[in-house]
């Protein structure tokens, strides 16, 4: 399942990333595998998602939320 | 101001960092460059409670020492290079309180730098109401610094901070937070040994980042280069091992010293802020009503300031022209000097109030959430969500903006925004716009609520508005991407705006604009009134011959016959023959020679345009009747037909001609800086001519 597949409000936790460049941004921002990740909400056009993660608001877009791969 | 010792505030963006800086240094600070590199850096002085003065460097918010921007690559460059001029004594890293994790990975990395370090655990009282418990005697006990819990919002432990400041070791002691080596034990000793480094952090940086910095000499680059190939040294996927290291051990740290609430919490009211502000339908209605609303307020409640320092200029003009004797020197400090200045003073009131309304937007974190929603839409046109920020900030001036696309990582995004700010009608245009709506727009009020003048005013932004994403699309489909793009971004709880920073924006940008365009307007009034003032050959006594002439004397009386030898002196004058030039390629967009000269004197900066036109009008009008710009430029009539020169036709083509022409230098350095590259700036002049003269050849003849 990846993380762009979630709808609003719902949750899960981080497995892996199918790209490395991306995973080593993501993972700055405190994303990191075993980390649970709630999407807020989805931005009105449909694309970028906002996220919960490690405490705080963090927006991707739906291609980058692609690479995530939750458990 | 000599400095006893250095200090850098190094921390994640959002986390008060600023804020800090102005209470530590108050009003004492100022704003520069870093050498060779246009990055702001912003210093103040702050005196401790030893006595000894702190020079205390801001440096620019960054989530790691591993750059995602210019502006971040500043700060490793600073904390690292030895040589550096700038390198801190001690580093004051602020952290969010309420955000520790995300925090943490930056200080651990400065922290294995072995510079001397001091904690500001910011925002504690934010922390402490949410129900965050944090050991803060064991939490530095952990790490072997000094943490000072402070709240910069409200001023809160910051006598605490200068003291840890004063007593701050002089060496690193603060305790080892990951094994560095480990990520690359062979590459990191083998640079140790060749290059001299004696902090293995420091290696492991450079070899990641040896590419970017400008500290390295030649010979360095190609050993670390040799080392990582001898090595096969994977930059990413040495820095994902590295963060992966790094959390696991702020996890235990915040394990041992941390307490959150375990019920669940409530929603944040962040979040029920947000579902109305990044709502579907009210997200944008709101987003478009604050815009107008911006701009209304921006016409109506500057208006009776606007006319309070007018009409300060007028009688200082007025006063002068009676206590002074009469002549040239008198004339050149009435009529060019003051004339021109007042011409750009009264818009004073416009770009405070612009000025703070955008600080407000940023400061809330408002900005942030336009950023989100409108990022899918920007990319249609070849920008980018975090385009948004220049465009909208280029309503008060594209140079800073310009230098704020560094924050969009993606080059191609980051030049199309760069192509196209400068459309976005900034504070420089706005003078010359209600100068014009004024003339020519009726001072009425439609649907009750609407200002006729606030209504094209706004549709003059909007229209900028829409130029500038159609040229960006155009641009998107000429240019060639280097690199995919990302949008990895935070959004900042919303808070209170901070009065003091929005006043001090306010005050900041009002200075600036005052002492860079008075400059340029003192210089070009000066330069004008002489080529105004006089002429080529004898054609000025001949003038004042032919008018002496009694079938002169004895039709006109004196007044008309003053103004009748002043505007045949003007024309014949050195500006006159300048605007005679140009006018045959201006005459099919609707200029005459007068407004010529005003379009030659703006080309390096557009506010001078209301200078000029206050003083090519002075010098034609009567010394004995002072007034206003916008009076005499409404008198004006052409001087063959009678009718008004400034008629609605001829004020939307000027508009339109302002709208596009690239008249300001500073853009052009600015834009020259931040590409490195003629070719941009002179791409950017040569579009926007073309399209300003078409734009206004078409206003012209549609409204004609």
């Amino acid at each position: 399942m990846k993380l762009s597949q979630l709808l609003a409000g719902q949750k899960g936790i981080v497995k892996e990333f199918t790209d490395l460049e991306m995973s080593v941004k993501l993972m700055e921002m405190g994303c990191l595998p075993g980390e649970e990740i709630c999407v807020e909400r989805i931005a009105p056009l449909g694309d970028p998602i906002a996220i919960n993660v490690a405490g705080y608001s963090l927006s991707l877009r739906k291609r980058e939320a692609s690479t995530i791969i939750l458990l | 101001m000599k400095a006893d010792l250095r200090v850098a505030l190094v921390g994640n963006p959002n986390t008060g960092k600023s804020t800090l800086f102005n209470i530590l240094t108050g009003l004492n600070q100022k704003i520069g460059n870093f050498p060779g590199v246009t990055v702001d850096k912003k210093t103040g002085y702050c005196t401790l409670p030893d006595g000894r003065n702190a020079e205390i460097i801001d440096l620019p918010g960054t989530y790691s020492l591993y750059p995602k921007s210019q502006d971040e690559s500043i700060v490793f460059s600073i904390l690292a290079d030895r040589s550096n001029a700038l390198k801190p004594d001690l580093v004051v890293v602020i952290l969010d309180a309420s955000n520790l994790k995300r925090n943490l990975l930056l200080y651990t990395q400065v922290a294995d730098l072995k510079i001397p370090v001091v904690i500001a655990l910011n925002m504690i009282d934010v922390a402490n109401k949410s129900g965050i418990k944090i050991d803060v005697d064991l939490f530095a006990k952990r790490l072997g610094v000094p943490v000072v819990p402070i709240s910069a919002r409200k001023i809160e432990g910051i006598d605490k901070l200068k003291a840890a400041i004063s007593y701050a070791n002089e060496i690193a002691l603060q305790n080892e937070s990951i094994d560095v080596e480990a990520i690359a034990p062979q590459l990191i000793a083998r640079m140790q040994t060749e290059l001299q480094l004696d902090n293995p952090y420091f290696a492991l940086q450079l070899a990641h980042q040896h590419e970017t910095v400008k500290f390295l000499s030649p010979t360095e680059n190609d050993t670390i280069e040799k080392l990582e190939q001898e090595f096969s040294f994977h930059s990413q996927k040495a820095q994902g091992t590295e963060t992966i290291a790094r959390y696991a051990f702020i996890n235990e740290l915040l394990y041992d010293t941390v307490k959150k609430p375990e019920t669940a919490q409530d929603e944040s009211l962040s979040n029920r802020i947000d579902k109305v502000l990044t709502h579907k339908i009210f997200g944008f209605i709101l987003f478009f009503a604050i815009l107008l609303f911006m701009f209304q307020a921006i016409f109506s409640w500057s208006s009776y300031p606007m006319e309070l320092i007018a009409d300060l200029f007028v009688w200082v003009q007025d006063k002068l022209h009676h206590v002074l004797p009469a002549g040239p020197l008198t004339s050149l400090l009435v009529d060019g000097v003051i004339a021109g200045l007042s011409g750009v003073m009264v818009f004073i009131p416009q770009i405070a109030i612009l000025f703070a309304f955008i600080s407000i937007l940023e400061d809330t974190g408002y900005m942030a959430r336009v950023t989100f929603m409108m990022d899918k839409l920007m990319r249609k046109v070849g920008l980018n969500g975090k385009s948004v920020v220049p465009l909208i900030g280029g309503f008060a001036c594209a140079v800073p903006s310009i230098m704020s696309t560094r924050t969009i990582e993606n080059w191609k995004d980051r030049m199309i925004t760069i192509m196209v700010t400068p459309l976005v009608t900034c504070s420089a245009r706005l003078p010359i716009y209600t100068l014009l709506i004024a003339l020519v727009v009726p001072n009425r009020n439609v649907w009750w609520l609407f200002n006729l003048q606030g209504l094209a005013l706004t549709g003059m932004y909007v229209f900028s508005l829409i130029s500038a994403v159609v040229v960006a699309f155009v641009f998107k489909l000429i240019l060639k991407g280097r690199e995919r793009g990302y949008f990895i971004m935070e959004l900042p709880v919303y808070r209170m705006p901070r009065w003091n920073n929005v006043v001090y924006s306010m005050y900041e940008r009002a200075k600036t604009f005052v002492l860079q365009a008075g400059k340029v307007i003192i210089a070009v009034s000066v330069i004008l009134w002489v080529l105004a003032s006089y002429g080529p050959g004898d054609r000025f006594e001949r003038i004042d011959k032919k008018y002496r002439q009694s079938q002169y004397t004895k039709t006109l009386n004196p007044d008309e016959l003053n103004r009748a030898v002043a505007s045949e002196k003007l024309e014949n004058s050195y500006a006159g023959a300048l605007g005679h030039f140009i006018e045959p390629a201006i005459r099919p967009i609707g200029f005459d020679w007068k407004i010529g000269i005003a379009l030659i004197t703006s080309f390096a900066a557009r506010e001078v345009f209301v200078g000029t036109m206050a003083t090519i009008y002075s010098v034609n009008g009567s010394a004995e009747k002072m007034e206003s710009v916008q009076k005499k430029m409404g008198e004006a009539k052409n001087a063959q037909t009678g009718r008004p020169v400034f008629t609605l036709a001829v004020a939307f083509s000027l508009m339109m001609f302002y709208a596009f022409a690239m008249q300001c230098a500073s853009t052009v350095a600015v834009v020259y800086r931040e590409t490195k590259n003629w070719r941009w700036p002179a791409i950017q002049f040569a579009y926007m001519a073309v399209l300003a003269y078409a734009a206004s050849f078409v206003a012209y003849h549609v409204l004609k």
